[in-house]
């Protein structure tokens, strides 16, 4: 498992990205972050990983795989969120200006050296 | 198993894409082994999703599983696809009887008569459909025609509109077709939400703010239907997604696409009180899933107006 603070900083070079949190998927409590001033990273944290249990739940209940990517759209910014093995789940916060697939990408492949 | 459908599964093996199916998915539902023949098209239309008589296959076979909802959205998509397809127009013509919409009944039967003028037995239903509208507008009926109107509305699984009818199994017999209604099932008129939406019946899911279906349905990949399970639990992903925006100060929240391993999952705000789930495969990417589910979001936004 690669240092998790230094992943985080890498994906904070993302444009646009104004931070992201390595979240317990269990009860959304902050394991590393990275963000910038005036992100609540608890907010962040919290309501990510609920998200993503709920997610999960309704993607098993449809009898789909789990969920390895999601985004929650808003009027000026995104939330995007990937798990990280079963016990984590890494959060970022986007810009409206964010590239997002460059996000996704590395969100991705730091979520594979995290587990 | 026949010969015949012997030679059509060896024929589809050693070429996935022949479109076979349509042949041995018609041999299947004919016998009977409706699962087989689900699984046959349903893999053949992911295939060919652009080919009316595929669309037109499945429907048949929905008809016989049970599902009038879902057949009725696969005809209206066949007819989409081509507008002359004189079986959709039949099947069509069926569900709008069963549904006690005459009207509807008559223009889609006469179409493939005039298409067709040698299928009697199409011919037969047509003329029994006229017979039923003519005395459904008779002076004598006049007195129970709202009741009746009312009942079929309000109930029009049941056999309101067509009483013990013996002819109409002759459109199947002449179309091929072999129709086996739930005489409990809900008019399919009524609940297409996403009418002319591809997959508005499966794969398209309306809920309330409760977690009940509104409309559409979702199964799972092994054709079982989830679609209450699931709109259950998606009671309160609405209200969390709006919080989780609102308190990293971003606004109101739009939409939430999830990538699963297996499928495009994208959720939707129709309006305040209903969330919108739109499920399709990985063959089409999360971009086309989101528009799609802006199609289906007006859709939605539409009939609840209507509703109201």
């Amino acid at each position: 498992m690669s240092n998790p603070v230094e992943l985080l900083e890498r994906l904070s070079t993302v444009r646009g990205l104004r931070g992201s949190v390595l979240v317990s998927a269990a009860d959304g409590l902050i394991v590393a972050e990275s963000l910038m001033t005036g992100v609540d990273g608890r907010a962040v944290a919290a309501l990510a990983a609920s998200l993503m249990n709920r997610l999960r739940r309704a993607t098993e209940c449809a009898g789909r795989k789990e969920p390895v990517f999601l985004q929650l759209q808003a009027q000026s910014g995104s939330v995007l969120a990937t798990p990280c093995g079963a016990e984590l789940v890494l959060v970022a916060v986007a810009g409206p200006d964010a590239n997002v697939g460059l996000a996704r990408l590395e969100m991705l492949e730091a979520a594979g050296r995290l587990v | 198993m026949s010969d015949d459908i012997r030679g059509m599964t060896a024929e589809l093996a050693a070429d996935p894409d022949s479109l076979i199916f349509l042949d041995l998915g018609e041999a299947l539902r004919r016998r009977g082994q409706l699962d087989a023949a689900f699984k046959v098209a349903r893999t053949g239309l992911s295939r060919y999703p652009e080919l009316a008589k595929a669309h037109d296959l499945f429907a048949r076979i929905l008809c016989d599983r049970g599902e009038p909802d879902r057949a009725f959205e696969s005809w209206v998509t066949a007819l989409q696809l081509d507008a002359g397809l004189v079986s959709a127009h039949k099947g069509l013509g069926f569900l709008y009887y069963q549904a006690g919409d005459l009207a509807s009944a008559e223009k889609h039967l006469a179409y493939s008569t005039q298409v067709d003028p040698d299928d009697t037995g199409t011919a037969a239903a047509l003329e029994r459909v006229r017979a039923d509208a003519a005395a459904s507008r008779a002076p004598q009926a006049a007195a129970t025609a709202p009741e009746a109107v009312t009942a079929a509305q309000s109930d029009p699984g049941t056999d309101a509109a067509a009483p013990g009818d013996a002819s109409l199994p002759t459109i199947a017999a002449t179309g091929g077709l072999a129709f086996s209604f739930d005489e409990g099932a809900r008019s399919p008129v009524q609940e297409a939400v996403f009418s002319g939406l591809d997959g508005g019946a499966d794969g398209l899911l309306l809920v309330d703010a409760n977690g009940l279906r509104l409309g559409g349905g979702l199964r799972n990949p092994d054709g079982v239907d989830v679609a209450d399970s699931v709109a259950a639990l998606l009671a309160g992903v609405s209200k969390e997604a709006a919080r989780t925006a609102r308190l990293l100060t971003l606004g109101d929240w739009r939409g939430l696409s999830v990538e699963c391993g297996d499928g495009n999952l994208y959720l939707s705000a129709p309006s305040e009180s209903t969330l919108l789930l739109t499920v399709r495969g990985l063959d089409v990417p999360m971009g086309r899933v989101a528009r799609f589910a802006e199609r289906a979001s007006v859709a939605a936004r539409s009939w609840l107006e209507r509703a109201e």
